[in-house]
């Protein structure tokens, strides 16, 4: 044990001189080259990829009196616009939606396929923590979810650890857009 | 006398035309108000016919007469009507489309302002060349009601506002940001009021190197533990802090230096930081929370390296390990006492409305001194498991032990067993109560009962 101890206190010089080294190189490299944005995909190609690379014109929909009450019960606050744009081709209906977490906005795409999640993904993250939400081990929970009648989603959605905040924005604009998603189709059966 | 009599109707007609006729420009408006007039007044001059000839219905040709003028009559106003419904319909059509060609120009405008406005608030974050500034917080009032076990001991019987915390960030840019943690612990502080505390609990600039490296200085939470980084009330389960991460690690941590955070693959993710250290003393029996100087004029001889890693792999699940060497935990003022280690790692795992967390940690301090008193090894675990019965209700148990003077064979070890209900009226909102049994060393406070909380965020 004293042999360790005495192997760990004659390295000391040694990690702090890397450590030092580590923080000013990454530092100079990073601030001199780096962009910080970190979109995963744009929201061009996310909707073009829903659509085979032949999206659909955008339509809109407004969050009239009708519509905004579910919307703020869904997300505990009004969503940030009273006008959402949406892609629609029969059943699959595509949104880009943006929710803060615990400071800044996560925008998402979501793809909706008779009436279930087909695809969820984060296009760009601001947050500082909680950026695991982004990846698919993660989105792929909600794969094929529905929205039951309460505007809750049909099955648990497991969280990350010190990512909560993030974790529930994903799921609040998973449950509106089910919710946009059917409101559209009832227009459109109208 | 029939003719002029026709004559007479029709040249009335006219003029009374000429009278109420604007000047014609040869416009529709003007064709749909003649086309009015004109079978108002053949309406009108068929019964003033009818009267005038009614004297002379004896007459055969006046009767033939009066029937040729009738069908005469009737053929025109027929004609009129006709020509009216089309004319109507014309206007109408034309009409219509000239709404519709409103409504579509009123369309894009609306479309086109609230573009504009969309477009303004999206670009509020990015003006300015990012700069914004953001507030936020959180605090937890308590009420205990513990019943001290021990012989001649004081019961705990209190309400506090533990702790409130304002957050203050600020970016510079999209990768220079500042955080920072202002807190107030127990209500008030300052001359004559013993226990109250304002301290910075965070305040540091960070520097995004990409999108996976940062680099932080100031004053920062030591990346060890659980609830050592987020402590925020409605994120954990019971009222007080739990005990092994508040003796052991010790929460809450912050120390002042440099840290470098990244994120490697998926899952994985890392920190080391080299920072100010405990300076914890034999008074107080080499405690390490007693070590804790919260960067206050601190003494900066012997500075603590500190790394974790931490894995995240799968939803719901969190493995992370964190060691801490420092190489005089008394910053050199006690010959006697030396280097010390930390090594902590903990679980936490959720799966549907079931959530576990598990936590080990464990100092080693070299030393006659430490030893000597079997504060040369301090340690302690807790396993949590929990259940949500709704997004609202949670219940959960927990066990804790821990033991600062672990050291030796003196008994120095205290257990705690919580089971309570948390109750969030909102996602950022809790309400909780628990019930706590302490089993601590003979002649220490042992505090059963139990305790009431209710905590927010923003």
């Amino acid at each position: 044990m004293g042999l360790t101890w005495e192997l760990v206190i004659n390295s000391k010089r040694r990690i702090w001189n890397a450590f030092v080294r580590i923080i000013v190189l990454s530092f100079c490299v990073g601030i001199s080259s780096a962009d910080a944005k970190t979109i995963y995909q744009t929201k061009s190609d996310f909707v073009n990829e829903a659509f085979s690379h032949t999206p659909p014109r955008p339509n809109t929909i407004w969050l009239t009196r009708q519509y905004s009450p579910t919307v703020k019960k869904i997300l505990g606050h009004s969503y940030k616009s009273k006008r959402i744009k949406y892609w629609r081709n029969s059943a699959k209906s595509v949104w880009i939606l943006e929710e803060i977490g615990k400071e800044k906005p996560i925008t998402l795409g979501i793809i909706i396929n008779n009436k279930k999640i087909q695809k969820l993904r984060v296009l760009i993250f601001r947050e500082k923590r909680g950026e695991e939400v982004r990846h698919p081990f993660f989105t792929r929970q909600f794969i094929d979810i529905e929205l039951t009648s309460d505007y809750q989603l049909n099955r648990y959605i497991d969280g990350i650890s010190g990512a909560t905040l993030s974790v529930n924005a994903l799921g609040k604009l998973a449950r509106m857009a089910l919710y946009l998603d059917k409101v559209i189709n009832e227009q459109h059966q109208k | 006398m029939h003719l002029e009599i026709i004559s007479d109707i029709n040249s009335s007609v006219i003029d009374e035309l000429r009278l109420e006729t604007p000047p014609i420009n040869n416009n529709q408006q003007d064709k749909k108000q003649l086309s009015k007039v004109h079978n108002r007044h053949t309406q009108k001059e068929i019964s003033t016919t009818m009267i005038k000839m009614e004297p002379l219905l004896m007459n055969k040709k006046t009767l033939l007469c009066s029937s040729l003028t009738l069908i005469l009559q009737g053929l025109f106003l027929n004609t009129a009507y006709a020509s009216q419904d089309k004319t109507s319909l014309d206007l109408l059509k034309d009409s219509v489309e000239s709404q519709s060609q409103r409504i579509t120009e009123l369309e894009n405008k609306l479309e086109l302002t609230a573009d504009m406005l969309e477009q303004n608030n999206d670009s509020a974050f990015s003006s300015n060349n990012g700069s914004t500034t953001t507030i936020g917080g959180y605090g937890e009032l308590h009420y205990n009601s513990l019943k001290n076990q021990k012989k001649g001991g004081k019961d705990k019987k209190e309400i506090d506002l533990h702790r409130a915390i304002l957050f203050v960030g600020h970016d510079f840019n999209e990768k220079i940001r500042f955080w920072s943690e202002l807190e107030i612990e127990h209500a008030q502080s300052g001359d004559g009021k013993s226990g109250g505390e304002v301290s910075m609990e965070q305040a540091y600039v960070e520097f995004d190197i990409d999108n996976r490296v940062s680099i932080k200085s100031g004053i920062f939470l030591v990346p060890a533990g659980i609830i050592n980084e987020t402590h925020e009330p409605p994120t954990f389960y019971g009222v007080e802090r739990n005990p092994v991460e508040k003796n052991i690690i010790p929460t809450t941590w912050r120390e002042g230096g440099v840290s470098l955070s990244a994120r490697v693959a998926t899952a994985w993710s890392f920190d080391a930081a080299i920072h100010s250290g405990l300076s914890t003393t034999s008074d107080k029996n080499y405690s390490v929370r007693s070590g804790r100087k919260a960067v206050r004029k601190a003494p900066a001889n012997d500075l603590a390296v500190t790394g974790r890693v931490k894995w995240t792999g799968m939803p719901g699940l969190e493995l992370a390990a964190t060691a801490q060497y420092q190489s005089d935990i008394t910053q050199s003022e006690d010959s006697d006492a030396g280097n010390a280690l930390l090594t902590e790692t903990h679980a936490v795992w959720s799966k549907g409305p079931y959530a576990l967390r598990a936590l080990y940690a464990t100092w080693a301090l070299s030393g006659d001194a430490p030893k000597n008193i079997g504060a040369d090894k301090q340690s302690g675990w807790y396993v949590e498991p929990s259940y949500k019965i709704n997004s609202q209700w949670g219940v959960f148990t927990r066990y804790n032990q821990w033991d600062n003077q672990a050291g030796n064979s003196s008994d120095s070890e205290y257990t705690q067993v919580d089971a309570g209900v948390n109750y969030w009226p909102h996602p950022m909102v809790s309400v909780k109560v628990d019930y706590q049994r302490q089993s601590t060393p003979e002649n220490k406070d042992n505090y059963d009962g139990f305790n009431l909380g209710v905590g927010y965020q923003f």
